[in-house]
């Protein structure tokens, strides 16, 4: 076998943040090779880099491709070389057809004028090589996530692919979507297209991957072939350190019920149907309490609407916080009432990006920083100073601009910006989404001292094992649902998912039981 | 050496604010060189050209501070040229027609102008109808209200009082005449004050180790300004005086940029351009804050509609046609953003001024209003450039 691709010392830097290091990456012709890494670890960098979303110059290193040194100036010239990636959020526009996507910027045309009949007649061929029976006609937006990702890589085949990349290709699909795009993947390979897919589920890996490279911090960490990859190494390569201290340890200080949600029911903000179904959860002083539940099953829109109301309508139910029944009628309401809601997409909800960290730091509490409305921008350099200092968040100066900051430091703001509005309970939606490991330690430490000091911590999170290390009680959701409650002894990852299947059989017995009646 | 290497760090970071002040320098430079070397040499800064920028394009900054605030707020506003009209309309028929005083028409007028920006936030930020749609039709909407109002005629004369507004100097209260002794004693005020609040800023600024501007910039800069401001105060002197638009503009202009700068609404306005969701979720209501940019503009667009008004000492159905497009430029020029939550009141009132100084200097170049039209159009898109390219270079 010889090598199609060579990534050499690759490394790229943004301004504050060095996202790639020395990574040396060599893929062989013909094989399936797996990239591994945590969020934030530089895969998609280094895929940018590959595919000339990065011109060459802009960042270190060499590549070469198919023999030769490759210098590609963007992903025209990359393409025109047979490299295709599949990004993560698909790239179909939804309001044309299955045809016009599939040649999108590449169409069947002589001078300009396009010929549908072609079109569509090859259309209808690369539909086939990906098993799909779909007329070219059919608008995009029509189909469900997992045809349209086969969609793309129809799209691929048309233009003759030779390196094809995928990025985490199966995070949005059903299981049996995930299998026939597996399937399609190791048929792709059968007629020789040299694939890499970038992908946490080690299941899929082991059942495609010829060869796994492991990322971490912007570097390479090693490169296994199939008879050496186990989960416990690959875990290992990811995340650098023995699984036992992810988590730093504490003694939970518990105290009186400091909120308590009651009944609370939500409706879909377009739709008929209840989101939110009769919740009821207690925070106590000095508690994390983690919310566990799959996609879908109504976290953040819980959290949302608790919060102001920021989500759905018709909301009904009580809260009290301390004692009190608490008004969080709007967000300015319930900031005052003493909660604090930490977005889950702290780039789209929790941060202006181009600001400085002062100015993020002070936004949900501008009057703590001004007199009679004139804000004191000492103060407030004052405040963010404070938290700079405290949270540890890594910048020359509170004045550096947020979008230029790392993940992890990011997050750090939009941490100190709601413990500036001084909140009993804190809502952490996904709080270590997208961040690496060591920063991902230090917020669990932030976690903790916010629980040491007295507040309320609720964690709503997608990975159950920060859940089982962090949360003294968790809350499992299920279908809008607050199922049950397991506390820090009982909750394992297997009762967790015992709770929510055996919900599911119920609720299926119980309708069908109804449809009876 | 590492004094060099500082100030061209510095150069490179604020390259946007020197540079607009450059420009409107350079311009200036420009035309006065030009008029000089014609067969008849004009001088282009005589004291009348330089009380006349100022009377003549006090309609545009006035417009401009308001657009400001809607465009960072990520909206724009197409109507405020015939909101300009209207209202001037309706100070005419309150003035001229029914004979109320001054002191009160103008007042009603202005919540004349509030009211429309109301009526048209109110469908922006509640509706959330797009502004360039709601203000495409409202600048029809208003412009027919207009003609419909004078019934195609021009409503004339004012009293002396209103076009005092538009036309007057302020009196020399010092009893020197000429000079004009107010006009010094303000120009000289004006100095001090921004040289102690650079001086304040400076030493702000290195308390909280923000790495200050290198001393030499900065009194390059003061140096430069404070010539700039006693040229103008000594050629104003030794004219009529201290034009009152002139007066007007430098109160509404330290009005709005310590508004944006320094007040919390302000700063909510900056907020929900930059990220409206983010900011609505800190607890800010940004509905509210649309609606009142677009009241804010309203106001401001009938105090440049009585302006143009009382300068014309009439008013006419074709009055404010283009406005909304000279302040939506003088904006841009200034270094806002499309797409919301940048900009400066400072960098606006140059952007304003650069404009103003083409008009004029095109004008006495006899240059036609057909390759007027294209400079300035040109120059628009320079500066814009300008703005991205430099970004990019930093990014």
């Amino acid at each position: 076998m010889t090598a199609l691709l060579e990534m050499r010392s690759i490394g790229k830097t943004f301004p504050g943040v060095k996202a790639l290091d020395q990574v040396n990456l060599s893929v062989e012709a013909g094989e399936i090779h797996a990239i591994c890494g945590e969020n934030g670890a530089g895969k998609s960098t280094l895929m940018k880099v590959l595919s000339g979303v990065y011109p060459a110059g802009s960042y270190e290193g060499d590549i070469h491709y198919d023999g030769a040194l490759a210098s590609f100036r963007s992903i025209r010239d990359s393409e025109a070389k047979g490299i295709i990636i599949i990004h993560q959020e698909l790239a179909l526009v939804p309001l044309l057809s299955i045809a016009e996507n599939m040649f999108l910027g590449n169409e069947v045309a002589r001078r300009g004028v396009i010929s549908w009949p072609e079109a569509w007649a090859r259309t209808t061929d690369l539909l086939a090589k990906v098993g799909l029976k779909e007329t070219p006609q059919t608008p995009v937006g029509k189909l469900g996530v997992g045809k349209q990702q086969l969609i793309e890589i129809a799209k691929a085949l048309a233009k003759e692919v030779r390196l094809l990349i995928l990025d985490e290709p199966t995070a949005a699909l059903q299981e049996n979507d995930s299998a026939k795009l597996l399937d399609l993947m190791l048929e792709l390979k059968a007629q020789g297209v040299t694939q890499i897919i970038i992908s946490h589920k080690l299941n899929e890996i082991r059942r495609v991957a010829d060869r796994v490279t492991v990322i971490r911090d912007g570097s390479t960490v090693s490169t296994m072939t199939q008879d050496e990859i186990t989960e416990d190494r690959i875990i290992r390569d990811m995340v650098g350190r023995d699984m036992e201290n992810r988590y730093p340890a504490r003694t939970p200080n518990i105290g009186e019920v400091l909120m308590e949600v009651k009944d609370w029911s939500v409706t879909h903000p377009e739709q008929a149907r209840q989101v939110i179904q009769g919740a009821a959860f207690t925070v106590r002083r000095g508690e994390i309490v983690g919310i566990a539940g799959l996609m879908g099953s109504g976290r953040t829109e819980l959290a949302m609407s608790l919060f102001g109301r920021s989500y759905g309508r018709n909301i009904t139910g009580e809260v009290t916080l301390k004692g009190q029944p608490a008004d969080l009628s709007t967000v300015s309401a319930a900031i005052r009432a003493g909660l604090a809601y930490v977005t889950e997409d702290r780039k789209v909800l929790g941060l202006i990006l181009p600001e400085p960290i002062a100015k993020n730091v002070t936004l949900a509490n501008l009057k703590g920083v001004a007199d009679r409305g004139v804000l004191s921008h000492g103060r407030e350099a004052q405040v963010a100073e404070g938290y700079r200092k405290a949270m540890r968040i890594r910048t020359p100066s509170v004045f550096q601009q947020v979008g230029n900051l790392s993940g992890g430091n990011q997050q750090k703001v939009v941490l100190s910006k709601w413990l500036f509005t001084g909140p009993d309970v804190l809502i952490l939606d996904e709080p270590t989404r997208g961040i690496d490991v060591g920063a991902k330690y230090e917020i669990y430490n932030i976690m903790n001292d916010l629980a040491a000091q007295g507040r309320g911590v609720v964690m709503i999170s997608s990975e159950m094992p920060e859940l089982l290390g962090m949360c003294d009680r968790i809350c499992v959701m299920n279908e809008g649902r607050i199922i049950g409650e397991l506390s820090r002894n009982e909750a394992s990852q297997e009762t967790i998912m015992a709770m929510i299947l055996r919900d599911g059989v119920l609720r299926d017995g119980a309708t069908s039981g109804e449809r009876v009646a | 050496m590492s004094e060099e290497k500082g100030i061209r760090a510095h150069l490179g970071g604020h390259l946007r604010e020197n540079g607009m002040l450059l420009a409107l320098l350079a311009i200036v430079a420009f035309f006065t060189i030009l008029l000089q070397l014609r067969e008849q040499p004009v001088n282009f800064l005589q004291p009348v050209n330089i009380a006349n920028i100022f009377l003549q394009n006090g309609h545009v900054i006035i417009l401009a501070l308001g657009m400001l605030l809607v465009i960072v707020a990520g909206h724009i506003d197409l109507s405020v040229g015939s909101v300009a009209a209207l209202t001037g309309a309706v100070a005419a028929w309150l003035i001229v027609t029914l004979g109320w005083p001054v002191w009160a028409a103008v007042p009603a007028t202005l919540l004349v102008g509030a009211a429309i920006g109301a009526a048209q936030g109110y469908w922006v930020a509640y509706w959330r109808i797009p502004s360039f749609i709601v203000t495409l039709a409202g600048m029809l909407v208003f412009r027919g209200a207009t003609m419909w109002m004078l019934s195609g005629q021009n409503i004339g004369p004012f009293p002396r009082e209103f076009q005092f507004m538009a036309n007057g100097y302020l009196p020399d209260i010092t009893g020197i005449g000429k000079p004009h002794g107010l006009t010094l004693i303000l120009s000289v005020a004006a100095i001090l004050t921004l040289c102690w609040l650079g001086l304040r800023a400076r030493a702000r600024d290195a308390g909280f180790g923000i790495s200050p501007e290198p001393m030499g910039l900065f009194i390059t800069r003061m140096a430069v300004v404070a010539l700039a401001i006693g040229f103008v105060g000594w050629q104003l002197a030794s004219f009529r005086g201290f034009p009152v638009v002139m007066l007007l503009l430098v109160v509404l202009t330290v009005i709005y940029a310590f508004f944006t700068e320094n007040t919390v609404a302000g700063r909510r306005i900056y907020a929900l351009g930059g990220n409206e969701k983010a900011t609505k979720l800190s607890g800010i209501r940004t509905e509210r804050m649309v609606f009142l940019c677009f009241v804010n503009m309203g106001v401001l667009a009938s105090l440049a509609g009585m302006l143009i008004t009382a300068r014309l000492n009439s008013a006419t159905p074709k009055a404010g046609v283009g406005f909304e497009l000279d302040a939506i430029a003088s904006v841009f020029i200034g270094g806002a953003a499309m797409a919301g939550g940048s900009g400066t009141i400072v960098g606006v009132v140059i952007g304003a001024l650069i404009m103003g100084v083409m008009n004029m200097g095109m004008s006495m170049m006899n240059l036609g209003i057909d390759f007027q039209q294209m400079i300035k159009g040109l120059v628009l898109l320079a500066a814009v450039w300008f703005d991205i390219y430099s970004k990019q270079k930093r990014g």
